[in-house]
């Protein structure tokens, strides 16, 4: 910089005569009547250095490489992947992304998180159990995909010179119970999860009874217990794996906020009628608490945003159409707040507890050793909570959860209520399933959202699932066709049978 | 000035080359302590690029070690199949109504007498010191049989070894995990399947924080059972039968203590 003001300098000032000889005798008057020329250099000096950036940059084309320096923590200009949200989804797309290509650094990949603290991510706020006991074959088999994923994480995501990774997983398995009304459902459930390859098993309220002594088995038909790879773990420690592997491997990691895209659409007559297909070629990232923003140039959005990726799709123009067109269908995934409490009991059940799953749909599961329990229930859809802050209705345990607790485990009946929090669901209002794939008329967004809850458990697989779709144009390991968008279009619901 | 600085700098030279911190989720506090490789992987992309490669190496030889005998199985059956992966393994192993158990020697050789006991179920398989993971105990799922299983000083099983023990829960009576560094509370807490464990050696697990409270919780599960080791005062119990034991027998057992 100095250097080039020099070279300024010297240009703009008339090079000083030379002395005649003797050297004693006073300087002679110059010959101009105007006033000498001085370029003032701090007058001009940040027009210079917006000149001088210029064309350095224009010296190198193609390159991000900046010789001044910018802020720190700007995603690059261009992109070939941008996945916006920072999550369990949107890494483990970024890790498998990588993983995946054909070969090193064949992809250029950043991921966008707007909270730097996760402090209202849904991964980190949530129970972090995983289970196979679902009636879709699909994600039965990308359950137990992700259980293979996380007992062999450290080959998959360990990084050289790092201690290994320990997601502390807990083998305790699921116990779901099953009333008068749900036995059958239930039965036909582990029929199809053992023929997926699932070890689940049935249990007579008798066989119940003397497993499990302190569950009150008054009005439980049936129950199915899950013997391997169920349980909970860390999600933290899954998600920081993850990311550290990922960012190892050359993923870009950027905090800021997307706040617009830039978009080219045009418009095709199709049998059905005309229909506008667009694309997204910049995504407008704005830094946190600062008016800087940078543009991205990308040939693929992935929509991890989790329980704000509707809101995502609609910048995208995903659902702003008229109301009975295809633009006019939304992305049908909303926050939902749900609570989860911690309570202490010291009487009770022990260290076989497993996460039991009541017939009211009330949960819990043990949490350490010290007689601490933590669990939930998700509200009817007519009192939803509010979600315009993570704040914890206390009442709602008292009310809602505790006397389901109590019938169910009878020493529950005295407890204490050690803490509570709150966290998102990304919930899938159509019919509480993951969306996965590209949206049929924004021809480059690909959404991996809306798992209502059990994303934590199937987000290897459901990484992976996207990755293959990025890099191989379909599905090569499990077939998840039935997610796509087109479902919306359609009207026909996947639905999960849940057990009543 | 000089000369007592290079010796210091000599006898930090042993630590950088030898320290290795297994199994610890906290981070190395003192960079120059995680060793010299660890010095250069962070310099040089080749370095890092080979060890990485070394890692892979390992995880590749330990699934070789661990593959599923499915062709001996198919033809002798599951019981000789368990017993060939684990004399292959330098373990040893039992066959029901037998006195002596099939070993191998120093040099790893074994005989081939096993293969005539074709229908004799396995009653007791030692993998004592063995590099036994997960997927292992595909060879021994099916053995339906088996009473006494010794998996002390493995430095593969882990908690999600522990879960897949619930094959054994009409059999298993016996079952060491002394030593091995991987086991924690969360893996002993599924051991609840095995309704019919006499006897669990737990000492010297490194991953257990709490052991005298552990070793009441897991009394507390498996009522019918004597757990051994876990409490840091065990260095001689009393059994229930009144009978002196050690606190770490299951290197040394023989072939007589266990019930036939």
């Amino acid at each position: 910089m100095i250097r080039a003001g020099r070279l300024c300098r010297g240009l703009g000032r008339p090079r000083p005569l030379p002395l005649p000889a003797g050297g004693s005798a006073p300087r002679s008057r110059q010959l101009r009547t105007g006033l000498p020329q001085r370029r003032d250099l701090f007058r001009d000096l940040e027009k210079e250095v917006v000149k001088f950036q210029k064309k350095l940059k224009e010296s190198l084309p193609g390159s991000d490489w900046d010789p001044l320096g910018t802020t720190k923590g700007l995603p690059p200009e261009r992109a070939d992947v941008v996945i916006v949200g920072g999550g369990v989804m949107g890494w483990s797309v970024a890790y498998w992304l990588k993983a995946l290509e054909p070969r090193r650094d064949a992809l250029r990949v950043v991921v966008i998180e707007k909270d730097p603290m996760y402090s209202q991510a849904s991964t980190v706020l949530s129970a972090g159990g995983i289970r196979q006991q679902f009636s879709l074959p699909e994600n039965i088999q990308m359950s137990l995909y992700s259980a293979f994923f996380l007992r062999t994480i450290n080959e998959h995501l360990g990084v050289v010179n790092e201690p290994p990774i320990d997601i502390q997983f807990n083998p305790s398995g699921y116990l779901f119970l099953a009333s008068e009304n749900g036995a059958a459902v239930l039965e036909e459930n582990v029929h199809i999860q053992r023929a997926e390859g699932a070890e689940v098993c049935l249990l007579s309220p008798a066989q119940l009874k003397k497993k499990y002594p302190w569950i009150n088995t008054n009005d439980v038909a049936v129950a199915s217990y899950g013997l391997e790879n169920e349980g909970w773990f860390d999600p933290w420690s899954l998600l920081t794996a993850f990311r550290r592997k990922a960012m190892s491997m050359g993923v870009f990691q950027c905090f800021g906020e997307v706040t617009s895209f830039t978009i080219s659409s045009r418009e095709i007559m199709m049998p059905e009628g005309e229909l506008t297909f667009s694309r997204i070629n910049y995504v407008r990232v704005h830094m946190p608490n600062s008016l800087e923003y940078q543009p991205v140039e990308c040939s693929l959005v992935v929509n991890a945003a989790g329980p704000w990726s509707q809101k995502l799709a609609e910048m995208a123009g995903v659902g702003i159409g008229p109301p009975d067109t295809q633009e006019g269908i939304k992305l049908p995934v909303e926050p939902r707040k749900r609570y989860i409490f911690v309570w202490h009991c010291p009487d009770g059940p022990g260290l076989d507890c497993p996460m039991l799953v009541d017939t009211t749909q009330a949960y819990f599961r043990r949490e350490g050793t010290g007689g601490n329990y933590l669990g939930g229930l998700s509200p009817p859809e007519e009192e939803e909570p509010d979600i315009q802050d993570l704040e914890v209705d206390h009442n709602f345990f008292q009310e809602k959860i505790w006397p389901h607790l109590a019938h169910r485990v009878p020493v529950f009946k005295s407890l204490k209520v050690k803490s509570a929090w709150a966290g998102y669901y990304d919930y899938n209002t159509f019919d509480q399933n993951a969306v996965l794939g590209p949206h049929p008329l924004v021809e480059n967004m690909l959404f991996i959202t809306g798992f209502s809850g059990h994303g934590l458990q199937l987000s290897p697989a459901a990484g992976r699932a996207v990755a293959e779709l990025i890099l191989k144009g379909k599905f090569m390991t499990i077939n998840m066709e039935k997610f796509s968008f087109n479902r919306f279009v359609s009207g026909e619901q996947v639905l999960e049978r849940n057990i009543i | 000035m000089a000369a007592p600085r290079a010796l210091q700098e000599c006898r930090a030279f042993p630590r950088l080359l030898g320290a290795r911190r297994p199994y610890s989720s906290a981070p190395c506090p003192d960079p120059l302590k995680g060793g010299i490789l660890r010095y250069l992987c962070n310099r040089f992309y080749d370095i890092e690029y080979l060890v990485g490669w070394c890692a892979k190496l390992r995880y590749r030889n330990l699934r070789r070690k661990n593959a599923y005998y499915g062709y001996t199985k198919e033809i002798y059956g599951d019981n000789v199949a368990a017993a060939y992966f684990v004399l292959s393994n330098r373990g040893r192993v039992r066959f029901q109504g037998q006195e002596t158990w099939f070993c191998v020697d120093w040099r790893g050789k074994y005989s081939s007498d096993f293969l005539q006991l074709r229908d004799v179920p396995v009653v007791a398989i030692d993998l004592s010191g063995s590099v036994l993971n997960y997927n292992g105990l595909d060879n021994l799922v099916k053995l339906t049989a088996l009473r006494s299983l010794d998996l002390s000083r493995c430095p593969h099983v882990d908690d999600w070894t522990l879960s897949r023990l619930h094959v054994f829960k009409d059999s298993l009576e016996e079952l060491s995990l002394a030593g091995c560094p991987q086991v924690t509370e969360r893996g002993l807490a599924c051991l609840h399947q095995l309704e019919h464990l006499r006897r669990l050696d737990l000492s010297h697990l490194p991953s257990v924080p709490t052991p005298g409270l552990i070793q009441i919780l897991v009394e507390e599960m498996l009522p019918q059972c004597e757990v051994v080791g876990l409490a840091p005062d065990s260095g001689a119990q009393t059994s229930r039968d009144g009978r002196e034991e050690p606190g770490v027998p299951s290197g040394a057992r023989r072939a007589g203590e266990i019930p036939a």
